[in-house]
C-alpha cells in the first residue's frame, strides 16, 4: 500500500493501508490526538484499494480489505473513503477479536461504572452516547463495548463518533468544529460527520469501567421505562454480540453474568433531551 | 409401545446459569447455548445417570413437586423428554 498509518483505538491497534493519500489523511487528522503505540503489532489490518489500478485515477472507487472481507460490499466512491476506512476497521473487530466479547453497543462511564446501550441501527444509541460524552460522563464508545470476560469490566473502543442525519446538528450545534470530520453527504448511510471524542474520553480510553447499568434504546414514541429480565437481556446481548459463539463458554460466562449483576431497561424517547433525561433517572437509581 | 427412555448428559457436560424465569444452559459438547424454561431445568436434574423414561420421571418429580391435578402427566413429559433430545440435552437411550 502507498499510504499507510497507524491507529490505536482502546485496546485494538490498527494498520491501516490505502492507494490513496486523501482517505489516510483524514484518519490521521481524526485520530490525531490518540495515544500511539508505534512497537506494538497491530491486532487488524485495514486495506482501502483500487478496484483495478488504472480506477485510482478514473472514476476512483474505493475496495474494503484485511484479514476479513465481505465478498459482497460494494466500493465506494473516494470522496467516501474516510467512511471505507471506518467500515473497513469495524469488519475487522467485529469478526476477528478474540480477546474481550464484543457488544455492538455505545457505552459512556462515570464514577469508574459504565452505562452500556445497545440496539439497532436508528435506535439512537450512538447519538445518546455522543451527547451524554459532551456532558459530565466520558464516552467509552458509539459503536463498540468490549467485556472483558476474566473480570467482567467494560472497556472502552472510542473511535471517532460517527453522526448520522439529523444527529449531526444537534451534536455539532454543542462541540467546537475542530472535532469535526468533514461532511459525508450521500452515503449508503445517509449523511455522516465524524465526531473526534474530548480529550480526557481519550485519555482513559485504557481505563475499564464496572458495568452499572444496561439500557436498549428505542427512537421514537412517548418516553417511556420497561424493565428488562435477565433472560431477555442476555436473549438480546447474543445478538448484539458479534463475537459470542465464537468465545465459546468464556463468552457464556461472561454475558451471563453481565446480565445478572446489571439492571436492564428498554427504553423508548421521542427526542435527545428526552433520552437523557431517562438515562439520568434510571443512572441515579441503579448507581446508588 | 412402551414409553421411549432417555439418558442425561455425562456429568460435567451441561453448565446451567438461572436468569430470572428462564435458565441458560450451556453445551460444552456442541458449543452451544440453550434458553429453557421450567419444567426443563427440573427434568435435566431428575434424570440422575441411568437411563430415564417418562413414567419413571413422573415419580421422581412427583416426590419433589406437586403434580396433583395434572392431567396426562406422561404424555407431557415424553413431549419435554424429545424436545430435549432435539436440542441435544439428552439422548435416546
Amino acid at each position: 500500500m502507498r499510504h499507510s498509518t497507524r491507529i490505536a483505538v482502546g485496546p485494538v491497534q490498527f494498520r491501516i493501508g490505502s492507494d490513496w493519500a486523501a482517505p489516510i489523511a483524514a484518519l490521521d487528522r481524526l485520530y490525531a490526538g490518540y495515544p500511539q503505540d508505534e512497537a506494538r503489532p497491530a491486532d487488524a489490518t485495514v486495506r482501502l484499494f483500487a478496484a483495478r489500478p488504472w480506477r485510482r485515477w478514473l472514476r476512483p472507487s474505493v475496495h474494503i480489505g484485511g484479514d476479513f472481507v465481505v465478498p459482497d460490499a460494494l466500493p465506494l466512491p473516494l470522496s467516501m473513503g474516510l467512511l471505507a476506512a471506518e467500515m473497513g476497521m469495524n469488519l475487522q473487530v467485529a469478526l476477528g477479536w478474540r480477546r474481550h466479547m464484543l457488544l455492538h453497543a455505545s457505552a459512556v462511564a462515570k464514577d469508574g461504572r459504565a452505562l452500556i446501550m445497545s440496539g439497532e441501527s436508528g435506535s439512537g444509541k450512538s447519538t445518546l452516547a455522543a451527547l451524554l460524552g459532551e456532558g459530565d460522563w466520558r464516552l467509552m464508545g458509539d459503536e463498540f463495548t468490549l467485556i472483558d470476560p476474566a473480570s467482567g469490566d467494560a472497556l472502552a473502543f472510542p473511535r471517532a463518533v460517527s453522526l448520522k442525519n439529523e444527529a449531526i446538528a444537534a451534536v455539532a450545534a454543542r462541540v467546537d468544529v475542530a472535532r469535526l470530520g468533514p461532511l459525508l453527504a450521500g452515503t449508503p448511510k445517509g449523511d455522516i460527520r465524524h465526531l473526534i471524542p474530548r480529550a480526557d474520553a481519550i485519555a482513559a480510553m485504557h481505563e475499564p469501567a464496572r458495568p452499572a447499568l444496561l439500557l436498549f434504546p428505542r427512537f421514537g414514541g412517548e418516553a417511556s421505562i420497561e424493565p428488562m429480565g435477565e433472560g431477555e437481556a442476555f436473549v438480546r446481548l447474543t445478538e448484539a454480540s458479534t463475537n459470542y459463539v465464537a468465545l465459546g463458554e468464556a463468552g457464556f460466562a461472561a454475558l451471563t453474568r453481565l446480565v445478572r449483576e446489571t439492571p436492564a431497561f428498554g427504553i423508548s424517547y421521542p427526542d435527545g433531551a428526552a433520552g437523557i433525561a431517562l438515562v439520568e433517572q434510571l443512572w441515579a437509581d441503579a448507581a446508588r | 409401545m412402551p414409553d421411549p427412555a432417555y439418558r442425561a448428559a455425562p456429568p460435567g457436560a451441561l453448565r446451567f446459569e438461572p436468569l430470572g424465569e428462564v435458565t441458560a444452559i450451556f453445551d460444552r459438547r456442541s458449543v452451544q447455548t440453550h434458553l429453557v424454561v421450567s419444567p426443563m431445568p427440573e427434568i435435566l436434574e431428575a434424570m440422575g445417570a441411568g437411563d430415564c423414561d417418562a413414567a419413571t420421571l413422573a415419580a421422581r418429580l412427583a416426590a419433589r413437586f406437586d403434580l396433583d391435578g395434572v392431567a396426562d402427566v406422561g404424555a407431557i413429559l415424553n413431549e419435554r423428554l424429545g424436545e430435549l433430545a432435539a436440542m441435544g440435552l439428552v439422548e435416546r437411550a
